[in-house]
């Protein structure tokens, strides 16, 4: 089952390293990472997107607690909680297809931040599905290139599932 | 005042009460080395390798108790620790490893002998540190003691460029450690000490399995109070021995691979295992689908990453063995049970299975044989000698022919498994305890690994028995060859094994050698009375013996085999004992 960790950590040099080696050393799957400093810059929090059954995640949520710098691993599974994630892609529309493309952008709430001659970038942020449906809408339009940040996720106030 | 890195350095080691430090130098921990030069109340073992240095420093920490400490160069010499530092993490065994680093304005540069040692041993330690800033250094050196000797204890290492131990500062030494990420829990949860007391109390078939965390915890007392309260039988596994007597009547011996029949029997048909610091490693669980499968289990370990790694537990407590041990003894005593008589059937017949199949060997008048030189060390020093082994048969005999009666006696690499470590060691424990009767059992291909270190133990006047039972072969990789690949002995006959003899002589020791089996005893009596230098004792055994029983791999714990000549015996039904 996927799960969506969210861990604290101290805001020092190798953390990140310690993080993702101690999944690749134990064979953890890591589908997406992100980290960003907190509002307290000592402490940056990360989001981990990982696959396993119960007795894996459970491992995977010890041993990170383990880590020295780790302040707190919370699974977000066992709360209500948002996620989203950035998606920037570029394409290269036939000239007539233009108007389109830029409908379809604004029905998704997405923006252009950048346009050329040829292309134009669009910015798009949302959960997975959302996301999925707009690169699936774009697919026609000449997709030029494509990148995604990895998921972020907060926990919703004061609800436990 | 100021002081540079190195001093304060010294001054941190100092406060941390150590008082032996083990090591190499090189060009980038000069600044080190000559602060050490004038240096009175610390001293600096050199050895002839590092990675005997951070072994040597293991040792220590395992008889001692305390942090062990070595100090190594950058480069080369940091790279030469990974094996130490592996073998002590995989053993939880406290240490401080402090490695020279190239000047910080040259880290990533590849500079002359740059390793990055923090990334290297990032997944063998159980923290690191590079120091950048001679300003964190006192902070660093008292949290890294902190982090390496509390909770699940493990290795530690500090980098530590040039310029930081060159530079200077005011030395402030921090009156204590808060790490907010870092808070070991010793506290066992009360509601599942209750429940593990329960459990314990109404087991009919119980087996209390335990480990190298009784060692690390201190609670040999505790977990013996337990056995005799309860009237539950102990196996250990390799890094329990000395956790629990040897010779008590309710000690069935080692599990696992090379355990004993008494052991393994009674684990698999047990109707309770009681695991205290143990991690229920492979080579004690053998096929984990079928490791104790009539029991419930309780785990206690102070590490919760131990608990339902590898099997089911029915009833965790995560916390410090002693501590734990003393509330669930508690709990027991206010019960009203009568254990001796709910235990009477089950205790005979563990005796019988004890009595079927004990621990022996063919002896032979003309050979040596490798169980017997074990058995001699243990009658000639009354069970009273500080054992570290190397890896292999040796270490098993080691293990399965001397009886541990005390913790912090046997020394050996049980995670990691790692081939010369029992030498440098017994150098360490030999400083540790310099009055102690320091061996190490060793193979013929293991003691190779680290036989440099002659020197430092001949240097230092240090008298430790070197017991090689030399089979001429890779014996523990020659048995499987054996019983497992048409004996093709691929690259294990080890053609050419120098004499040891010449060898110890060489370096300044002692070298004695025995061939035939009356020539044991008084080679070991002549050894034991040398006691200002190391002794090579070349025991030149048979080199067909096999050790038994053994558990192949991926068979179940009670799937043994034993030598040739003895038929097997009945499987044990457990339907059949009678309860009173
Ligand atoms: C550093 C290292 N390399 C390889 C091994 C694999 N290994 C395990 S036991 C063994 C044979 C040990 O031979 P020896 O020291 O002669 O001891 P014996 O088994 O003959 O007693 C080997 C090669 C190991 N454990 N450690």
């Amino acid at each position: 089952m996927k799960h969506t960790i969210s861990v604290l950590v101290e805001n020092k040099f190798g953390v990140l390293s310690r993080v993702s080696g101690l999944f690749s050393g134990r064979g953890f799957n890591i589908e997406s990472l992100s980290v960003g400093e907190t509002i307290d810059p000592d402490i940056s929090s990360m989001t981990i997107i990982t696959h396993g059954d119960d007795l894996i995640i459970e491992q995977i949520t010890k041993q990170l607690n383990k880590l020295i710098d780790v302040i707190k691993v919370t699974d977000l599974m066992e709360v209500e909680h948002v996620e989203r994630e950035m998606v920037l892609v570029k394409i290269a529309p036939a000239k007539a297809d233009r108007p389109d493309a830029l409908r379809i952008t604004e029905i998704f709430r997405g923006r252009i931040i950048d346009s050329g001659p040829k292309t134009f970038t669009i910015e798009i942020t949302g959960d997975e599905k959302k996301i999925s449906a707009f690169v699936e809408m774009m697919r026609p339009y000449n997709i030029k290139e494509f990148v995604r940040t990895g998921k972020v996720a907060i926990a919703r106030e004061g609800v436990k599932k | 005042m100021k002081m540079s890195g190195a001093e304060i350095l010294i001054e941190c080691l100092k406060k941390e009460g150590v008082k032996h430090v083990f090591g190499y130098p090189g060009g980038v921990v000069l600044n080190i080395f000559d602060v050490l030069y004038d240096e009175k109340d610390l001293e600096l073992i050199l050895t002839r390798h590092e990675q005997a240095a951070v072994h040597a420093a293991d040792g220590y920490a395992r008889v001692s108790g305390k942090v062990g400490v070595a100090i190594v160069t950058s480069g080369p010499g940091a790279t030469n620790t990974v094996t130490g530092l592996a073998t002590a993490s995989m053993d939880s065994i406290p240490i401080v490893v402090f490695t020279g680093q190239v000047p910080t304005m040259l880290i990533g540069n590849d500079a002359f002998q740059e390793a990055d040692i923090v990334g290297i041993t990032r997944p063998c330690t159980k923290h690191n540190y590079l120091v950048k800033d001679v300003k964190d250094l006192a902070q660093t050196v008292r949290e890294a003691f902190h982090i390496a000797s509390t909770g699940r204890p493990g290795p530690v290492l500090i980098d530590l460029p040039k310029d930081v131990t060159s530079g200077m500062c005011d030395f402030v030494w921090p009156k204590e450690v808060n790490i907010r990420s870092y808070n070991p829990k010793y506290e066992g949860n009360k509601w599942q000490m209750k429940q593990a007391a329960e459990e314990i109390a109404k087991a009919k078939r119980p087996v209390i399995m335990a480990g190298g965390g009784v060692i690390l915890s201190g609670a040999s007392k505790e977990l013996k109070e337990l056995a005799e309260l309860t009237k539950t039988p102990v196996t250990v596994t390799m890094m329990g021995l000395g956790g629990f007597p040897g010779t008590n009547n309710l000690s069935m011996g080692m599990l696992g691979m090379h355990g004993t029949y008494c052991a393994n029997m009674a684990v698999q048909n047990a109707d309770l295992i009681v695991g205290i610091g143990v991690r229920f490693d492979d080579r004690v669980t053998g096929r984990t689908a079928d490791f104790a499968p009539k029991a419930r289990i309780v785990h206690i370990d102070i590490d919760p990453t131990s608990i339902r790694k590898t099997t089911r537990v029915d009833v965790p407590v995560v916390g410090d063995i002693k501590q734990v041990l003393k509330e669930i003894i508690k709990n027991l005593k206010e019960t009203k049970e009568q254990w001796g008589a709910v235990r009477k059937s089950w205790l005979k017949q563990v005796d019988t299975w004890k009595k079927e199949r004990p621990l022996d060997y063919e002896h032979d008048d003309k050979i040596i044989k490798p169980q017997f030189v074990v058995e001699k060390i243990y009658e000639l020093t009354n069970g009273e000698a500080v054992i570290c082994t190397e890896v292999g048969q040796n270490q098993m005999w080691a293990a399965q022919f001397y009886k541990y009666d005390k913790p912090r006696t046997w020394l050996s690499s049980g995670g990691l498994g790692t081939m010369g470590y029992g030498f440098p060691a017994a150098i360490g424990a030999q400083f540790a305890m310099p009055k102690a009767t320091v061996f190490d059992i060793a193979g013929d291909g293991s003691i190779q690994m680290n036989i440099q270190e002659l020197a430092t133990a001949v240097i230092n006047k240090l008298p430790i028995k070197v017991a090689i039972l030399n089979n001429r072969y890779l014996g523990m990789v020659r048995q499987w060859q054996e019983l497992f690949f048409n004996e093709r002995y691929s690259h294990t006959n080890l053609d050419v094994v120098p004499d040891f003899v010449k060898v110890a002589e060489a370096y300044g020791a002692v070298g004695l050698r025995a061939t035939k089996p009356e020539e044991v005893e008084p080679v070991l009596r002549e050894a034991l009375k040398i006691k200002d230098r190391p002794v090579f004792m070349d025991f030149v055994v048979d080199w067909h013996e096999k050790v038994y029983p053994m558990v192949p791999a991926g068979a179940a714990i009670d799937e043994m085999i034993f030598g040739e000549k003895k038929e097997k015996k009945q499987k044990f039904d457990s339907s059949q004992i009678k309860i009173a």
